[in-house]
């Protein structure tokens, strides 16, 4: 007898939360949290940036795309329903991601509160900018869903006719861009975030690496050329 | 060779520390750089100075204790560790950096000595096989895949020294926690605790106050034992995989 | 004042503890005859462990398993960085895995043998035996030892002896072993069954009423002096090697601990033997701090060899064939490099000596590949020795690909340590030693691969079950801490640390230890005569006095101050090294690491005198600089004969 074992640790509840609960409390779980919700959001810009290039095809095919989303899981959802469901996911998504983001920051800098007298960062240049290119995104959005969705400080504002809002927005230089700079804000974000994501979830391996990397690489250059095609296009004169 | 020495000292934890300049001459390209500061406490002894605390002992890049930052570096410009860096790898005449880790987990004890022991807690919450002594089976009765094994070691092989929490802009000790964690949970000895053992070192590091992982491998580059970023993907991965399974057979 | 030299002779020491009976069953009768404790009352008891290396380390977990509570010290910042993490090679075990006739009384026979017989049967006996259980433990800690494809254990001959039954975690052995007790010990502290302190030296032992109960040790961090209680207290300190300054031990091994104990009563055990290594890279310079080894395993296949001609300062790839000479070849041709330490060693020196050595100083000799590669091919030779290689290069900036390595002796391990009998137990009741701070299983002369196994050995499970009995027959009773005796130490520890700071000299504590390491070095290295002894024997207690005259510690007590530490080690080591000295003179034959020029054979092989010296010398403390008392353990070999060595 008496033969010492482990101990309780003082800081578990006996009985532990839930999965998004206990992940929510350790650093490792958040960050999961963060990666998840940041691979949701890139599967939807994925999808929409092949949306976006429609509008290549001009206003007819742009706006009847446009129309068909909102039509999508029909009959057995409502007209809307797939898009509002797919709404509350990305505000979901985008809280828990910032919410996350700005927790794990505060806790990071708390960690490291003295600087070196001579820093020196030998990491990439995606990897630096991580929290600001995510505040730049955060504003972004913010601003994209005023400006598109709820048309609130769009030109245009002519419900049911995106290819026309895109157009006006994107007439006016600084607001073209505003949006071209988010966009190589969003490649810098996915180039570190998308490795940075399979390495979190643990899907990453020496052999998978340079894979992951490659795919992060892609993935950001296809995103970023994707999205700013539009904007040019219109500037251009392409699109009109 | 001659250099400027930026020495940061500071008395206590509780003291304001700076950054102090001393000239260096006579030194060896041989010399490693402990004992160029050995060098220079001899002078500053004899000069009525204090001389400058740091921590080490086996000067053979094994036991973990030595550890500065040099130049914004941790254990300075060479994969090593400091006792084993040797000043032909700075030019002479040469303006040297020398600033203890920093991280608010290791505060400061004096100049560039830290307090490490958040390590140590780290692994007694979970880095060990529970088996009393002369409980355990005969050695052949498990066979381990030479695969599993030497993936144990290279990850056995991290000293504890610090380095990655030094070079981490977040403070972060994961791949010090993950080196423990693949080194006991690739093994089949260390099975029956894999879940307990990854949730429970994760907490208590977390509990330590170092920051979190944002991936950008910093500390793998700082490792003088070469412990791969690699490490922290499985980490992630057992945790994860605890997390679902429940918390596991702790308690 | 009195002669140093001029020692008594006293009673005989007697291992009491030893069954007797046939060898092989001595253990099991010892374990079954020693009182237990009962487990509900472990808890009741404390004991007291300084030091957390393998030994220390395995102790403090084993005895917190068992029930008992355990409060250990280590002067590092974590228990985990104790010397021991240097091992390189392997530690061995008669597992006879590899079926090459391997067993436990052969491991027992080439202990005692390789010790040059000068070491107590039963203790080795049982150490062979435990080695089996040693190497199950550390597999199910998780140490990762090398693996065949198979998923079984490895194995290596280590050391010339012919049979593999060394087990190794590539070339660091020592660190991963460490880790595994570590670990243990940290499962314990964390269900606060230890209570660790870290980067706290033990200063002095507490002996109330002729037992020991209890240490005086210094928080480095704070320099707060305290005392500490316990129903019995465990040395697993270390070795005493750093006596000579430079030696491959950590920069902060000492023999504090011991060499406090021995002044408080426990007799120390043949000092004078030290071992030395033959593979270490020479040192480069009057800085050089510590030295470095390299693995035994490269005398396989680099040649060893010295110029021809003294004084030859060509670069050695300009040295034709026929104007090297390859000594160990030469002079051994059937063991050839591969002759043990101390004879490669005590070559090398001699050549040097002659003048021809290599190198910065000229003490040095060439380690060569050149035919190695030609033979195997580098890529074998990288495959085989790569790691060595890098770290000799990342050392010297020389590549041992294009150039011979150069090496050079250097102080490795001490077989000499307190006086335990087969309980460990010191001639201070309640003081036990146990790992390379006891004298107790290597004689002479200590085989590669064998200091783990015994440190391990005690830690986990001899000193475990022989402390039961003390424990057992001793009820635990509450010392105060204003009992006199603790009062007195106290006050002398601190009197000690104020007089190093009040000194105020102006020499650092360091250079008296290097001149103190070189003095040693020189007259009672690798060889040894009477006239150097007598020399060194009057140095010493000068360099004490000015020592004491002249040593400048800077700063105060109260606060981190490694100067304080290092020059209070020093003390130490300035009164040990006397004793080992005197230890040497004494030894009038050649054994084991101890070679008196006077005791050789015709062709210059160290000669034992068994008929004067199959003894143990235990040395008992009368006052610093004055002559100790001898008590002589004499050996009874009932089970190896004593035959003279030899490798010509
Ligand atoms: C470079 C090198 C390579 C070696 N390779 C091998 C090998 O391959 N195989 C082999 O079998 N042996 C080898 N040895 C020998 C072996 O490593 C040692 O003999 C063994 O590790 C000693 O273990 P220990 O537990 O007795 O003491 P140590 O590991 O020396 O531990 C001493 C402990 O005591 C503590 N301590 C000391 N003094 C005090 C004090 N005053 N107060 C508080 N704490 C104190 C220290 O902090 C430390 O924790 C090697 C030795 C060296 C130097
Ligand atoms: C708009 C689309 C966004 C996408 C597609 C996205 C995607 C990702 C991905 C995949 C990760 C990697 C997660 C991981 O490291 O495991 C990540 C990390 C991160 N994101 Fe986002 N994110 C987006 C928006 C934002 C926003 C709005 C913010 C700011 C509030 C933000 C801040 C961060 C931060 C701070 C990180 C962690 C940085 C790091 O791992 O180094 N992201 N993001
Ligand atoms: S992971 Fe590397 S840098 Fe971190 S403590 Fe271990 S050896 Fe040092
Ligand atoms: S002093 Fe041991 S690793 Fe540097």
């Amino acid at each position: 007898m008496a033969l010492a074992t482990r101990t309780q640790h003082a800081q578990h509840p006996q009985h532990p939360p839930s999965l998004l609960g206990s992940l929510w409390r350790s650093t490792v779980g958040k960050k999961a949290v963060m990666a998840v919700t940041g691979l949701i959001m890139l599967a939807y810009l994925v999808a929409h940036m092949i949306g976006n290039l429609k509008i290549f095809f001009g206003p007819g095919e742009f706006d009847h795309y446009a129309h068909w989303l909102r039509t999508i899981g029909g009959p057995v959802l409502h007209y809307e329903w797939f898009l509002w469901i797919l709404r509350v996911v990305l505000v979901a998504a985008v809280v828990l991601h910032g919410v996350a983001a700005y927790q794990l920051s505060r806790r990071d800098l708390a960690a490291r509160p003295v600087k070196y007298a001579r820093p020196r960062a030998r990491t990439s240049y995606a990897t630096r900018t991580m929290r600001w290119g995510g505040v730049i995104l955060g504003l972004f959005v913010v601003w994209h869903i005023l400006d598109l969705t709820t048309l609130t400080v769009n030109p245009n504002a002519q419900h049911g006719h995106p290819y026309a809002n895109v157009v006006a927005s994107f007439d006016r230089w600084y607001v073209a861009a505003f949006y071209i700079a988010a966009m190589l804000a969003l490649g810098l974000h996915i180039r570190h975030g998308f490795w940075s994501a399979a390495q979190t979830l643990g899907a990453n391996s020496p052999r998978r690496d340079r894979a992951f990397k490659a795919a992060a690489n892609a993935l950001a250059a296809l995103l970023t050329v994707g999205f700013v095609s539009v904007p040019v296009a219109v500037l251009t004169g392409i699109v009109s | 060779m001659k250099f400027t020495l930026r020495v940061w000292r500071q008395r206590d934890a509780a003291a304001a520390g700076a950054m102090t300049t001393y000239e260096v001459d006579g030194v060896s390209a041989d010399m490693s750089f402990l004992e160029m500061l050995d060098h220079l406490n001899e002078r500053l002894i004899l000069s009525g100075d204090t001389p400058v605390a740091f921590d080490h002992d086996c000067r053979e890049g094994i036991c973990g204790a030595c550890g500065v930052v040099i130049n914004g570096q941790a254990h300075g410009p060479e994969r090593t560790t400091a006792c084993q860096l040797h000043m032909r790898h700075f030019r002479d005449g040469d303006t040297i950096d020398v600033e203890p880790w920093r991280a608010e987990a290791f505060p400061v004890v004096r100049d560039l000595v830290v307090d490490r022991s958040a390590f140590d807690r780290v692994i007694a919450s979970g880095g060990y096989v529970s088996v009393p002594t002369g409980s355990a089976p005969e050695a052949h009765a498990t066979p381990v895949p030479k695969a599993a094994a030497d993936l144990a070691f290279d990850h056995a092989a991290c000293i504890g020294c610090g380095a990655c929490v030094a070079a981490c802009p977040n403070g972060s000790a994961m791949l010090f926690t993950a080196a423990k964690v693949v080194h006991l949970n690739a093994l089949p000895q260390g099975a029956p605790e894999r879940e307990s053992r990854v949730l429970d070192m994760v907490d208590t590091m977390d509990a330590q106050g170092f920051g979190g992982c944002t991936n950008t491998g910093e500390c793998a580059t700082a490792c003088p034992k070469g412990i791969p970023l690699s490490a922290i993907g499985t980490l992630n991965r057992e945790y994860l995989r605890a997390t679902v399974k429940g918390r596991g057979n702790r308690d | 004042m009195t002669d140093y030299t001029a020692y008594g002779v006293g009673d005989p020491v007697a291992d009491t503890k030893a069954p007797d009976g046939p060898i092989a069953e001595r253990w099991d009768r010892r374990r079954f005859e020693a009182k237990l404790v009962n487990p509900a009352n472990r808890r009741k008891h404390t004991v007291i462990v300084v030091g957390t290396g393998l030994a220390g380390g395995a102790a403090g977990a084993t005895l917190a398993e068992q029930g008992y509570r355990v409060v250990q010290f280590c002067y590092q910042d974590s228990p985990r960085r104790a010397h021991s993490i240097a091992a390189q090679g392997g530690i061995n075990a008669a597992k006879n895995y590899r079926n090459d006739g391997d067993s436990v009384h052969r491991l027992f026979y080439d202990t005692v043998k390789g010790g040059d017989f000068r070491a107590r049967e039963s203790n080795v006996h049982r150490l062979a035996q435990i080695s089996l259980q040693i190497i199950d433990q550390c597999v199910a800690q998780g140490v990762p030892f090398a693996r065949e494809y198979g998923g079984l254990l490895d194995t290596r001959s280590f050391g010339g002896v012919q049979v593999s039954r060394t087990f190794y975690a590539r070339g660091q052995t020592g660190q991963q072993l460490l880790l595994g007790a570590y670990q243990a010990l940290s499962r314990q502290i964390d269900a606060g069954t230890v209570e660790m302190h870290p980067r706290t030296e033990m200063l002095d032992l507490v002996v109330v009423d002729g037992r020991a109960r209890g240490v005086v040790a210094r928080d480095l961090v704070t320099g707060r002096v305290d005392t500490y209680f316990a129903d019995a207290v465990v040395l697993a300190s270390g070795g005493y090697g750093n006596v000579f300054y430079l030696s491959t031990n950590a920069k902060n091994s000492n023999a504090t601990a011991v060499w406090r104990a021995h002044r408080r009563g426990a007799l120390f055990a043949n000092p004078c033997f030290t071992q030395i290594h033959p593979t270490c890279i020479p040192r480069s310079g009057d800085h050089q701090s510590k030295l470095t080894l390299m693995s035994e395993s490269l005398r396989n296949d680099g040649r060893i060899w010295v110029p021809v001609a003294k004084g030859d300062t060509r670069p050695p790839n300009e040295i034709p064939e026929d104007e090297r000479d390859y000594y160990l070849e030469r002079m051994y041709p059937s063991f050839g490099n591969l002759v043990p330490r101390d004879i490669a060693s005590r070559a090398a020196k001699n050549v040097c000596d002659e003048g021809r050595g290599v190198g910065p100083g000229g003490q040095g000799v060439y380690l060569d590949f050149a035919d190695a590669i030609r033979r195997m091919g580098r890529a074998a030779v990288d495959a085989k020795y790569g790691n060595l290689f890098e770290m000799y290069e990342r050392i010297t900036a020389e590549d041992p690909y294009q150039v011979p390595m150069r090496i050079y002796p250097a102080i490795h391990y001490t077989m000499g340590g307190l006086w335990v009998d087969y309980d460990l137990q010191t001639t201070v009741p309640g003081l036990f030693a146990i790992g390379e701070a006891n004298f107790s299983d290597h004689g002479a002369n200590r085989l590669g691969a064998s200091a783990l196994m015994q440190g391990l050995a005690d830690g986990y499970f001899v000193l475990p079950a022989t402390i039961n009995d003390y424990l057992a027959r001793h009820p635990h009773d509450e010392v105060l801490a204003d009992h006199p005796a603790a009062v007195a130490v106290v006050a002398e520890v601190t009197a000690r640390l104020d007089r190093l700071l009040a000194v105020d000299g102006d020499r650092t504590p360091d250079s008296f230890h290097r001149e103190l390491g070189e003095l040693l070095w020189d007259e009672c290295g690798m060889a040894r005569n009477e006239a150097g002894l007598r020399k060194a024997l009057g140095r010493i207690p000068e360099l004490r006095e000015e020592f004491w005259r002249r040593v400048k510690v800077p700063g105060t007590g109260a606060e981190l101050n490694q100067s304080l530490e290092k020059a209070n080690r020093i003390v130490d080591y300035l009164e040990l090294a006397e004793l080992t000295c005197l230890d040497a003179l004494h030894r009038t034959e050649s054994c084991g690491g101890h070679f008196r020029e006077e005791s050789q054979t015709p062709d210059g092989e160290a000669a034992r005198r068994d008929e004067l010296f199959s003894y143990t010398a235990a040395w008992e403390f009368t006052g610093t600089g004055r002559p100790p008392v001898l008590h002589k353990e004499d050996l009874v070999f009932e089970h190896v004969h004593p035959t003279q060595r030899s490798y010509t």
